[in-house]
């Protein structure tokens, strides 16, 4: 039987989430025999292939994102926003309280010890946007696994479900925002 | 003979004027409830005690009980609705739990896990309100502002003073503090007054008192929302942080 192919990313994220999926430990290896990966920071996919799920961590904060987000909903028949950053924007969304010209400025022009200010303005260096934004705001969300980072336990009940052609449900246990 | 109202088909008793919550919280049946507290003067606002009432949405914290209503309280509608409420309250502030103080002693995050809501649906608004740090023990984050009203009502009825109110209109109404300069400092709120507590969000926090309670011993690792709210209501003590 074909395996069922899982597209991972992480866009304004900080890699904590794809840290608590592999906190499911051993039990990875038998969701191996069920599961392979296309795009993923754990391989050296470089594009996400078609795909039945895609699993996405971090809020949207620069062009770059955008881009890899609807790469992934173009190609993952399931997308799903994992994490408190993809749901809501998360702590990067603290920035919203301020212009991005005062971050800007904080950063690479006023900040104690800055060498040579100036803000980087590389054609290589994807736009900041002028606010961070949770996925669903730009494309289409089939589920949301909430949590800073989602526990362990949620990654292999949201994946164990959508293999056996379960509607995915979180437990209480395993349902939190922090 | 004591009058009765029906709960989910539990006849309750109540005593003439008692409200639907005021009935059902001495009865031990937990409405969701956000604004309401037992001992303040209700309010209206959070509408998560929604129930129907002979076929009619009511809020039950202000609709008085009478003989022989039919009351929904548990149905796959209402939790609908409450959670949609939730939702609107989530997106319409910065709650962003993982980084918040009150996280794991919210009663918002609460009712969210209660109502098992798992994400805020709406686009964010993501408001830019004032921090108010001015006064040396308490610390307001309009961002987390629910305009429940509670430190409103607890200021007036309970601590006898007149600290709180809500001001503006629509969604630029928020909090503002009855002082000249309109900071916290120049109120006369103690750190001891009940409104310098009651505060069920992330809003009104007593300053260098943060993350004290490990993970998995916080009011809601241990209790339910129901448990919560029904046990302050008997006076039984509660046991939150302890063994």
């Amino acid at each position: 039987m074909r395996k069922v192919r899982v597209a991972t990313t992480s866009l304004a994220g900080c890699f904590g989430c794809h840290m608590s999926f592999l906190d499911m430990d051993e039990r990875l290896v038998g969701l191996l025999e069920h599961i392979e990966f296309s795009r993923s920071p754990i391989n050296d996919i470089k594009h996400c292939e078609p795909c039945d799920i895609g699993l996405v961590e971090g809020a949207l904060c620069n062009a770059d994102n955008v881009h890899v987000l609807r790469e992934f909903r173009q190609n993952c028949k399931i997308l799903i926003a994992v994490g408190a950053c993809a749901i809501n924007g998360g702590v990067p969304a603290m920035r919203n309280h301020f212009t991005l010209e005062e971050c800007l400025n904080e950063a690479f022009l006023d900040e104690i010890g800055v060498d040579n200010p100036h803000i980087p303005n590389d054609v290589e260096i994807p736009l900041l946007l002028s606010k961070v934004h949770p996925l669903h705001e730009v494309v289409h969300v089939d589920y949301y696994l909430p949590g800073c980072p989602p526990p362990a336990d949620a990654f292999v009940k949201i994946i164990t479900d959508l293999l056996e052609g379960k509607e995915p449900s979180l437990p209480r246990e395993i349902l939190h925002y922090d | 003979m004591s009058k009765t109202i029906k709960i989910d088909g539990v006849d309750v008793p109540f005593e003439d004027g008692q409200t639907i919550m005021d009935a059902a919280l001495a009865a031990d049946i937990y409405i969701p409830h956000l604004c309401h507290k037992p001992g303040l003067s209700p309010h209206g606002s959070c509408k998560l005690c929604t129930v129907d009432v002979d076929g009619r949405a009511v809020s039950s914290c202000t609709m008085p009980a009478s003989e022989g209503q039919q009351i929904a309280n548990n149905t796959p509608a209402l939790k609908e609705v409450r959670k949609t409420i939730i939702q609107m309250l989530f997106i319409e502030g910065n709650h962003l739990c993982p980084s918040c103080e009150k996280t794991g002693d919210c009663t918002l995050q609460a009712l969210a896990y209660h109502h098992d809501m798992l994400d805020g649906h709406f686009p964010q608004f993501y408001p830019r309100r004032n921090v108010d740090a001015s006064h040396p023990t308490l610390i307001i984050d309009r961002d987390r502002c629910i305009l429940c009203e509670l430190c409103v009502r607890a200021s007036r009825e309970v601590d006898g003073k007149n600290v709180f109110a809500i001001a503006g209109r629509g969604i630029k109404r928020q909090l503002i503090v009855n002082s000249p300069s309109g900071k916290l400092a120049d109120s006369d709120i103690e750190t001891e007054d009940l409104a310098s507590h009651i505060c069920p969000v992330g809003a009104i926090l007593i300053k260098d008192h943060g993350y004290e309670v490990p993970i998995g011993r916080r009011t809601f690792d241990l209790h339910s929302i129901a448990e919560t709210d029904l046990e302050q209501v008997i006076l039984k003590k509660t046991v939150h942080h302890d063994a």
